[in-house]
């Protein structure tokens, strides 16, 4: 199970990055893609829309099940990846590179609230 | 404490991904559930199925006991090895389990019951032999591999070169014994290819042999998509105890016309079939079907009762409870969350021997 030191976790299984133009790109975690399987389904939010902290905002689907997933923190869509939602097999080849859609916080300090790599390598490994 | 097979080591030096199926340890992928599904579809995999439970029934009475424990007629089965599919019902008519019964000689035949029903299975047969006792055995000392695919024979003899004789003229559904081997021309993926029944302490080296050359370990992942892409029924899903064989495709199974009595025969007879199970290709983007989601069809509603995505088709598929009436090619809608999908009616199989066999638009 790989966990990136410069990402940020949430207890639900997604990953975000912290973007140079303050926006957050939002994925899911190595841990989720293994537990979940052969990703083939993804349905990404609405550019625009705000979403607030934990809310489901898009779905995967597996062969074997569908999972939410869940906004890390609150904030409106500004992007979303279409070329994964064509290829979501992606998400098993590098869940860290396979980036969903991208949000802008409504405001940047709630990112304190999210795990870092070593706490959620403990709460993946429970 | 989860029950482990004689083959659990075995998954776990190969980093199988194991889920708790029914209170068995057992893996569910070895990496990925698509590429195994496809090994078995244009090459071989091998299954760990040792957490289903043969029983022999052995004695004099053991055609009679089991011409009235089972649907299908064990009378079918005249040739030693010979093979019969079979619901087993209770006095309602709902299927207890499904099964298949081997026949070997007129004293002994053996039945292969899903792991998840064996106790009930076996309390159930032990409370029906009370009349006529024949020896019901349960065999926990075998160990079950499932070799499928269309190279699975050629690698089953390849590993077993003394059993290529005895079994290259084997035809479906057919088993011979071997010393403390059975092997048989049976499956639950829709290609060809061997289950082999076999001490428990010998499994291992075979599992070994057999993964040297070539053949790819599978899981339970992919044995559910290649079973639901064969058509085939999984106890649980598509039918239970509150069903009737008639209602979940398997009246093809069930011997009605005959004089011979069976349990559950009676129910059949005065509760005709009322739900037919057909197939489903999903024919618009937005989701997997799954169980238990309702859809609506022009003669009224139905319901998923197994879906997954199909590899082979590469979009998703189930099998659906629908009213009589519905036909295939027919549009239905299913409600995948938020959304009303559309779907159309096929007649399983969808995959057999590697090929595509559903038409739709």
């Amino acid at each position: 199970m790989k966990t990136p030191e410069q990402l940020k976790y949430t207890d639900t299984h997604e990953w975000a990055l912290s973007e140079a133009d303050g926006t957050l790109a939002v994925g899911i975690t190595d841990h989720a893609q293994e537990v979940l399987g052969d990703i083939v389904f993804l349905e990404l939010p609405q550019v625009g829309k705000r979403y607030a902290q934990g809310e489901a905002c898009a779905v995967i689907e597996s062969v074997k099940a569908a999972s939410d997933i869940n906004m890390p923190i609150a904030g409106v869509v500004v992007a979303v990846n279409d070329a994964l939602v064509k290829a979501p097999e992606q998400v098993n080849t590098d869940a860290y590179a396979a980036w969903m859609f991208k949000i802008k916080p409504d405001q940047a300090t709630d990112l304190v609230s999210l795990m870092d790599a070593a706490a959620y390598a403990g709460h993946a490994a429970k | 404490m989860l029950k482990t097979t004689p083959l659990n080591a075995a998954h776990r030096a190969l980093g199988a991904r194991m889920v708790d199926f029914g209170g068995w340890d057992m893996p569910v992928n070895y990496g990925s559930q698509i590429e195994e599904h496809r090994a078995v579809r244009s090459n071989a995999g091998m299954f760990d199925v040792s957490h289903m439970l043969a029983v022999d029934v052995h004695g004099a009475g053991a055609r009679d006991f089991l011409r009235r424990a089972l649907a299908n007629d064990v009378d079918k089965l005249r040739d030693s090895g010979h093979a019969l599919y079979s619901c087993m019902l209770n006095h309602a008519g709902g299927v207890i389990d499904d099964l298949i019964v081997y026949f070997f000689d007129e004293t002994w035949f053996r039945l292969v019951l899903n792991a998840g029903r064996a106790e009930a299975d076996l309390a159930w047969l032990v409370a029906l032999a009370q009349a006529a006792p024949p020896d019901i055995q349960p065999r926990r000392d075998l160990a079950l591999i499932a070799v499928q695919g269309p190279q699975a024979r050629e690698r089953v003899w390849q590993v077993l070169p003394e059993a290529r004789a005895a079994s290259a003229a084997l035809m479906s559904f057919h088993g011979v014994q071997l010393d403390q081997l059975v092997l048989a021309r049976t499956g639950y993926t829709g290609e060809d290819g061997f289950e082999l029944m076999l001490p428990a302490a010998q499994a291992p080296a075979l599992w070994q042999r057999l993964l040297a050359c070539g053949v790819k370990p599978c899981g339970l992942g992919a044995r559910d998509t290649l079973r639901l892409e064969a058509g085939m029924n999984l106890w649980g899903q598509d039918m239970d105890e509150s069903v009737s064989p008639l209602d979940a495709g398997l009246a093809w199974t069930v011997d009605l016309a005959s004089a011979r009595d069976f349990v559950g025969k009676a129910a059949l007879l005065a509760r005709p079939q009322s739900r037919q199970l057909l197939g489903l290709v999903l024919t618009e983007a937005g989701g997997v079907l799954r169980s238990h989601q309702r859809l609506a069809t022009a003669q009224g509603e139905g319901e998923v009762t197994s879906g997954t995505f199909s590899p082979t088709l590469n979009r998703s598929i189930a099998l659906a409870r629908l009213p009589l009436g519905v036909e295939p090619g027919a549009p239905v809608r299913v409600a995948v969350r938020d959304k009303q999908l559309a779907a159309q009616v096929v007649r399983p199989p969808f995959v057999r021997r590697g090929k595509i066999l559903v038409n739709f638009d």
